[in-house]
Parts: C-alpha cells; sequence; structure tokens
C-alpha cells in the first residue's frame, strides 16, 4: 500500500504545506519529524500555542503507525473511542469527551471527544447527516432548546464543566459564540446587530463605548469600511456575504473565546466566501474556531486540524496536512478523495 | 320545475360534448397514436367544446329569468281589455295584474272573477307557455352550435388549450368581480340616502352636533318634531367602549399569544389555543347577556362599595365584556405573526446568550410588530362595529362623557334603535341610520389603510 497515491488535494494545501519550509508529503516519518514552528511566526508578544500543539500531535503520532493495520480496522487501543489519530492538543480551550447525543431515541452521536486548541481552527468535515452540526451545537449548548435532544458526556472549558444543569448557558454563550449556516441578521440596524450581544451583557457603561465596541467589532470582521456611513441602515439590506460578516462582527461583539461556525459559507458566492476564509484567518489569532464544512478546500485553506465524522462517529482527528495528505482510515480516505460524500 | 331539468339538460349536454369532441379530436389525428400532433391534450378540446355547450345556454337561462316575466307582464297589458284598467290607481292596476297572475297559475286570488279577467288570464297563460317553449328551444340551439362549433374546431392545429385556460381566467374574472361590484353597491346605497339625509339636517350639525336625540314627530302635528342630529355623542360613546375593550384584549390577547409560541408545550398549546379560539365562536347576544346580567350588576355592587355612582348599565360592563369577546383576534393573529419569526432569529439571539425573554422583547417582539399592529387594527374594526353586547350592556342613553361608569351608547346601536319598528323610509331620522353606516364604514376603512400602511411600511424594511 503506497503512501503516495494521486492526491485530490486542493492547491492551498500545497500552499500551506510549503509554508513549512521542509515539508515532504511523500515521506510520513520526516514530514511528522518536520512539523517545527510554522516559519510564519506570530509577533512575540502572541503566546506560541499552535506549534506546541502540533508537537503534542506528532508525539502520539507513531501509535498510528503501523498504517496496513489502521486503515482497515478501528484501533480498540486507543484511549477515547474509536477515533484515530490524536483527540487531544495540548493547550486545549475545550476539552470534549465522550459526548453521545440522542433526539429522542435516535443517537446522533457517539462518544465523541475532541479538544479544540486555543488559537487554531478546527474543521469538521463528513458526509450530511452525520452529526457535525449537532456536536457544534453541544459546545455552546443550542442543543438545549431541542426539547427531544439528550447530551452526555463531559465539555470543559477552560476546565470548567459546561453540560452539568447548573451551568447557567448565558455565560457560557457569551463564551463560546457561534456563526450560522444561512446568515441570520436581526431586522434591526447594522448598528443595533452588533449592540443587541454587549447590550445584553451590559458590556458597555457609556453610548461612546459601545460605538467604540461596534466600530473595533466591524473592524475585525472587516466590514467597517463598507457600512460606516450607513451604520443606521437595516443589516437585512447587506449582501449575503456581507450580512455573515455582520453576523461574525455581531458574535465578536461580546468577545467570545471560541468561535462555532456551522457552514458559515455554504450560502455565500465564492467572493463572498473568499473574504469570510480571510477573515477567519484572521480571526484565529484572537479566538479559538470551530468549523464545519462540506468543502474540503475550505476545510485544507481554513483549518490547522481536521476531524473526520461518519454516521454519528468522529473517525479520525489530525492536522489538516495529515487528514489531507495521508488519511488512515479507509473511510476517512475515500470522503477526501471523493468517493463519497 | 323546468329549471332543475333545464340545469341537468345542460348538464347531460356539457359531458356529451366533452366525450364526443374529445374522441372526435383523436379520430381526426388518426387514434391515439397521433395525439402528438395535437396541439393540446385530447380533453382540452374536450373542454373546450363544454364550455361552448355550457356558457351560452347558462347566460340564455340567465337572460330568460332577468326578462321573462317583464316581458310577457307587458304582453299581457297590452292585450287586456281597457274597462279592467280604467279609472284605477296604479295600486289598484297591479292588485289586478297579480290577480290574473295567481288566477293563470291556479293560486288564491283576492277579487271578483271577471270574464275579462278570465280571458287575460288565459292569454297569460298562453304567453307563458310559448315563452317556457321558446326557452327551451334557444338552449338546445345553443347546446346543438356549441358542439358542432367545438367539434368542426377539434383539429390539430387548433389551440384548445390556450382556449380553454383564457375561457376559466375570464370565468374567474367575472365571480371575482362579483363581490366587488356587490360592495360597491352597497356602499352607494348607502352614499344616497346618505345624501338625502344631508340635504336635510346639515353636515356641521352631524358631525360637530353635541346632541343626539333622534325623535321625530310621527304625526307632523306633534310638538318637538325636529330632532336633534349631533354624533359627538355616539362617537365618544364608541371610542370609550373600544378604548376600555382594547384595554382588556390587547395585554391579554398579546401575553397569551406570546406563552402559546414562545413557551408553552406543544400538549398544551394544542389545548389551549383551540379553547381560546371558542372564544371567538360564542355568540355575541350570549356575550351580550353576560355582560348585562352578570358583569354589570357587580361592577355596579363593587362601585357602590366605592361610594361610587355606577349607572346600571355602564361602559365599563361593556367594554370588558367586549373585550374578553376580542382576545382571541388578538392573540390569534399575534401568534401567528409570532410564529412567523424565522427560527434562525432565535438561534441568532440565543447563541449570543439572549434569555428567552431578551430574545422575545428586543428580537422577535420588533419583528413581529408590524403584524401585531395589523391584528390589533382589525381587532379594533370588530369593536367598533360591535352591536350586541353594548345593546344589552350599555344602553341607548347618548351621554357626552369620557367617565366609563356611566351609561353610553354607540354608533352601531343607535343604528338599530333608528332601524327598528315602523319605519318611515324619507324620514330624517331613517336617513341618519345610513349616514350613520357610512361614517362607521369610512372609519373602518380608514383604519384598515392605515393598518395596510404599517404592515407594508416595516415588511419592507424587515426582508
Ligand atoms: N432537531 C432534531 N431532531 C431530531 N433529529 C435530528 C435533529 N437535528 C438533527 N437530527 C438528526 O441527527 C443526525 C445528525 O444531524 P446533523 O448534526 O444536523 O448532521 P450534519 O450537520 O453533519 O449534516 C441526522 O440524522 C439528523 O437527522
Ligand atoms: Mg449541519
Amino acid at each position: 500500500m503506497s503512501h503516495n497515491r494521486p492526491m485530490t488535494m486542493p492547491s492551498a494545501v500545497s500552499k500551506t504545506l510549503l509554508e513549512h519550509a521542509d515539508t515532504n508529503p511523500g515521506s510520513p516519518a520526516v514530514n511528522f519529524q518536520a512539523e517545527a514552528p510554522p516559519t510564519d511566526a506570530p509577533p512575540i508578544d502572541a503566546p506560541r500555542e499552535r506549534p506546541m500543539t502540533t508537537i503534542a500531535a506528532t508525539a502520539v503520532q507513531p501509535d498510528v503507525i503501523p498504517r496496513a493495520d489502521t486503515k482497515t480496522a478501528t484501533d480498540s487501543s486507543r484511549a477515547f473511542s474509536s477515533t484515530l489519530g490524536d483527540i487531544s492538543c495540548l493547550n486545549p480551550r475545550m476539552q470534549c469527551r465522550d459526548v453521545d447525543v440522542w433526539y429522542a431515541d435516535k443517537q446522533a452521536i457517539k462518544n465523541i471527544s475532541l479538544d479544540i486548541g486555543r488559537n487554531e481552527v478546527v474543521s469538521m468535515i463528513g458526509p450530511s447527516g452525520c452529526g457535525k452540526s449537532t456536536f457544534l451545537r453541544c459546545l455552546n449548548r443550542m442543543n438545549d432548546s431541542i426539547p427531544s435532544a439528550r447530551v452526555s458526556g463531559s465539555i470543559k472549558i477552560d476546565g470548567q464543566e459546561i453540560l452539568d444543569k447548573h451551568v447557567d448557558v448565558v455565560p457560557l454563550r457569551a463564551r463560546v459564540g457561534m456563526v450560522f449556516q444561512k446568515p441570520n441578521p436581526f431586522p434591526k440596524s447594522i448598528y443595533e446587530n452588533i449592540a443587541y450581544g454587549p447590550r445584553i451583557h451590559g458590556l458597555t457603561n457609556h453610548r461612546t463605548e459601545l460605538d467604540e465596541l461596534v466600530e473595533t467589532s466591524l473592524r475585525k470582521a472587516g466590514l467597517w469600511e463598507e457600512v460606516k456611513d450607513r451604520l443606521d441602515q437595516p443589516g437585512t439590506g447587506l449582501s449575503g456575504g456581507q450580512q455573515q460578516r455582520l453576523c461574525i462582527a455581531r458574535t465578536i461583539a461580546v468577545s467570545p473565546e471560541v468561535i462555532l461556525m456551522d457552514e458559515p459559507c455554504s450560502a455565500l458566492d465564492p467572493i463572498a466566501t473568499a473574504k469570510v476564509e480571510e477573515l477567519i484567518d484572521e480571526l484565529r489569532t484572537n479566538y479559538s474556531i470551530a468549523i464545519v464544512t462540506h468543502s474540503m478546500q475550505q476545510a485544507a485553506r481554513v483549518s490547522q486540524r481536521t476531524a473526520y465524522f461518519h454516521l454519528g462517529d468522529l473517525i479520525e482527528v489530525g492536522t489538516t496536512e495529515q487528514i489531507f495528505n495521508q488519511p488512515q482510515h479507509r473511510l476517512t480516505e475515500d470522503y477526501i478523495t471523493g468517493r463519497f460524500g | 320545475m323546468t329549471l332543475p331539468l333545464l340545469l341537468l339538460l345542460i348538464l347531460v349536454a356539457m359531458a356529451l360534448a366533452y366525450q364526443l369532441v374529445r374522441k372526435q379530436a383523436i379520430k381526426n389525428v388518426g387514434g391515439v397514436s397521433g395525439i402528438k400532433q395535437l396541439h393540446s391534450l385530447p380533453a382540452y378540446y374536450g373542454y373546450y367544446a363544454a364550455l361552448w355547450v355550457g356558457i351560452p345556454a347558462l347566460l340564455i337561462l340567465l337572460v330568460w329569468f332577468g326578462l321573462h316575466d317583464r316581458i310577457i307582464t307587458a304582453l299581457m297589458i297590452e292585450q287586456m281589455p281597457a274597462s279592467l284598467t280604467a279609472e284605477q290607481s296604479s295600486g289598484q292596476v297591479s292588485l289586478i295584474i297579480n290577480d290574473i297572475k295567481n288566477l293563470a297559475t291556479g293560486n288564491i286570488t283576492s277579487g271578483r272573477i271577471t270574464e275579462d279577467i278570465q280571458a287575460t288570464a288565459d292569454h297569460y297563460a298562453r304567453l307563458r307557455d310559448i315563452a317556457q317553449m321558446t326557452l327551451w328551444g334557444l338552449i338546445m340551439a345553443a347546446t346543438l352550435a356549441g358542439m358542432s362549433l367545438a367539434w368542426r374546431r377539434a383539429k390539430p392545429e387548433f389551440r384548445a388549450r390556450n382556449r380553454v385556460e383564457n375561457t376559466v381566467l375570464v370565468v374567474m374574472v367575472v365571480f371575482s368581480s362579483i363581490a366587488i361590484i356587490t360592495t360597491l353597491g352597497i356602499v352607494l346605497s348607502v352614499l344616497f340616502e346618505s345624501i338625502l339625509f344631508f340635504q336635510e339636517i346639515p353636515w356641521t350639525q352631524f358631525f360637530f352636533g353635541t346632541e343626539w336625540s333622534p325623535q321625530i314627530a310621527l304625526r307632523s302635528d306633534q310638538v318637538g318634531a325636529s330632532g336633534a342630529f349631533g354624533t359627538i355623542p355616539l362617537f365618544t360613546g364608541t371610542l370609550l367602549i373600544s378604548a376600555i375593550a382594547m384595554l382588556v384584549a390587547v395585554p391579554i390577547g398579546l401575553l397569551s399569544a406570546i406563552y402559546l409560541s414562545e413557551y408553552a408545550a406543544p400538549a398544551v398549546r394544542g389545548i389551549a389555543k383551540p379553547v381560546l379560539e371558542v372564544l371567538a365562536g360564542i355568540p355575541t347576544v350570549v356575550y351580550g347577556f353576560f355582560a348585562a346580567l352578570t358583569v354589570a350588576p357587580y361592577i355596579r355592587e363593587l362601585g357602590d362599595s366605592l361610594g361610587l355612582h355606577v349607572a346600571s348599565e355602564s361602559a365599563l360592563a361593556a367594554g370588558l365584556v367586549m373585550g374578553i369577546m376580542i382576545i382571541p383576534f388578538v392573540s390569534s393573529l399575534s401568534d401567528d405573526v409570532i410564529n412567523a419569526v424565522p427560527q434562525s432569529m432565535r438561534d441568532g439571539s440565543h447563541a449570543l446568550g439572549a434569555t428567552q425573554s431578551e430574545t422575545i422583547r428586543r428580537v422577535i417582539f420588533p419583528a413581529a410588530l408590524p403584524g401585531i399592529v395589523g391584528g390589533i387594527l382589525l381587532a379594533v374594526s370588530r369593536a367598533i362595529g360591535e352591536t350586541m353586547i353594548v345593546v344589552m350592556a350599555a344602553g341607548m342613553a347618548a351621554n357626552l362623557t369620557a367617565n366609563p361608569l356611566d351609561s353610553v351608547t354607540t354608533v352601531t346601536v343607535q343604528i338599530v334603535t333608528l332601524l327598528t319598528g315602523d319605519q318611515e323610509f324619507d324620514s330624517a331620522k331613517t336617513l341618519a341610520a345610513f349616514a350613520l353606516g357610512l361614517t362607521l364604514f369610512v372609519v373602518t376603512l380608514i383604519l384598515n389603510i392605515i393598518a395596510l400602511h404599517i404592515v407594508r411600511k416595516y415588511r419592507e424594511q424587515y426582508e
């Protein structure tokens, strides 16, 4: 079995790989060693978290070799359910362990364990109905509003359990924001859309503070220049891509730590998509991001780690390069080479 | 007896035409295998034939029923011996004509039957028979002509589908015009009667007068025959009662709508919503005696114990009960618009950490507001137009007051009192009812226009 099978990898992945000077996709062993700190080093004051995460992944990686075995069967020796690859990371923001979700009697996701690191983008891919959205909605307990949904297991944010009944979802959702598939700006002005969250959480004392917060949020979402002259006009009057960035700005305005995105670009045209992807990449410096996407190119472009879901199982987790270059599970390989899904 | 038979004949002819022409169309292209050559499906040729058979025949029937009696009567009168109508008033002549008709159809007559009358009646019966025959003949001819026309047109290149679709369109336009024309007719007749009223009573008195006492003398020599037609007390009374009703209905209706759509479990909603809507199905007369016999005495006792003077028929009692009656209007319409706010709005708000009540107050309610305002204005129209409760519970006294404990009366109640009992149709008293009705209609129309305007304005903004 050759690891040098033809790649369906999009060019963006190659580009990502090339950023690491000595990456050699052809040789996995070398590749893992080569996961040295990336050359695009952040400023000194920013914590160097991403490389550490990658190193952690590297440390566990030898377990998975030899591949010939793991390709076919699930590996029962693994610590967390049947997932291949390393579900944990060294500096996690959120840690999910053995999360199950039932809708009435139907189990939607089974035993999912996954970490979401600081300042990284984790993408979740997999065929429709495999439970990606369901899992994402666990992270800020949006499933609470579905009467038939039951969630068990453990999800921690900064070591704090969130699945407990007594945990108040209001502060949790301020820490874990969410952007939806279809842009859903409120039927209010652009300004009011952004000011909504800060008002609810009482984040500002004066109008001037609020004005500033609205401006910085819009700037961070790369929307300020486009809307600064029409803040009082309805947010619903913007284009689809602008609306989605407005929703991102709205989420940013309450200074979350984690941003969840459920197929945020599936309703957008390619140019708007490119802008949102660019924005996601910038946001990584300040936030942890978990993104569900149907587009493998998008996962490759924006994320550092990728998790592959299948029929409610988390099949495989790894660095995005590894998942797209050397998937270890046949299902993952089939999916990314486009054999189904 | 003839009418059902004729209708049956027409129906049978239509069915026959459908079958025959459909078959003929297929035959014209050499059987089922050639159907592709037909411009339209064979059934359309059949429908086309059925329309050509049915519509002209029905039109003939309609015209005949509208005119035949008049024509026959006119012909009969022409032939009537002059001795019958000589030196008779027009009323007596029509009495004689009625007798003749009754005699001809075998009904009871009022007067003595003379030779002349008997002869005319025979003539009349003959005329009727001829008319009957003509009708049958005409309808047969029309169906046959229609059928043969469609038959000849059942050619492959004939665009039967387009013709049928266009005809259906015309039929629909005609039927919807009936509703519009009827409304227009009502408005115009009310308008003309009102103009007659304003020729007698100056409009300044009607709109700005503060005294309402439409008593007109039965005999012209009676004293105090003029009456006063100032409608301000009626409109303030209407306003007072409607305001009380809305004060009851809007908070209760709105809050129950919010509870039902946002908080209630599906099981609770499934029971509570229909139960609430039952309120709308209770006849208003039941509300009326509930108001008069239960609520009004209770309010009076309560007022007495507080040292207030309460009229036995108070605006408060009528308003409260009317408010309860209107609750389902407000709640049901609000519930619909609240449910129409997309779930994604709720998700977006919840995802930002908003609580249920914050989401409702800041996102859902503003988004649903236009619809809610529309619903409330509709409820106001209903309150203004409501009559029965007010007749029974608020009294007839046209007091100009803003005190809800007093007895007041409303526009609708006065329309009822003006038109009940023996009427003279050209007196100012009777005509005043039309003027009131017209004013009420205009007010309600304006309310509805405002409601529509608000809804449209916000819809543009929110989509
Ligand atoms: N509200 C719900 N009630 C019942 N079943 C649901 C609900 N939402 C999702 N499911 C089911 O759970 C499974 C996972 O759905 P979802 O998480 O939306 O998948 P994905 O986002 O990966 O397409 C699907 O089989 C779906 O039918
Ligand atoms: Mg989904």
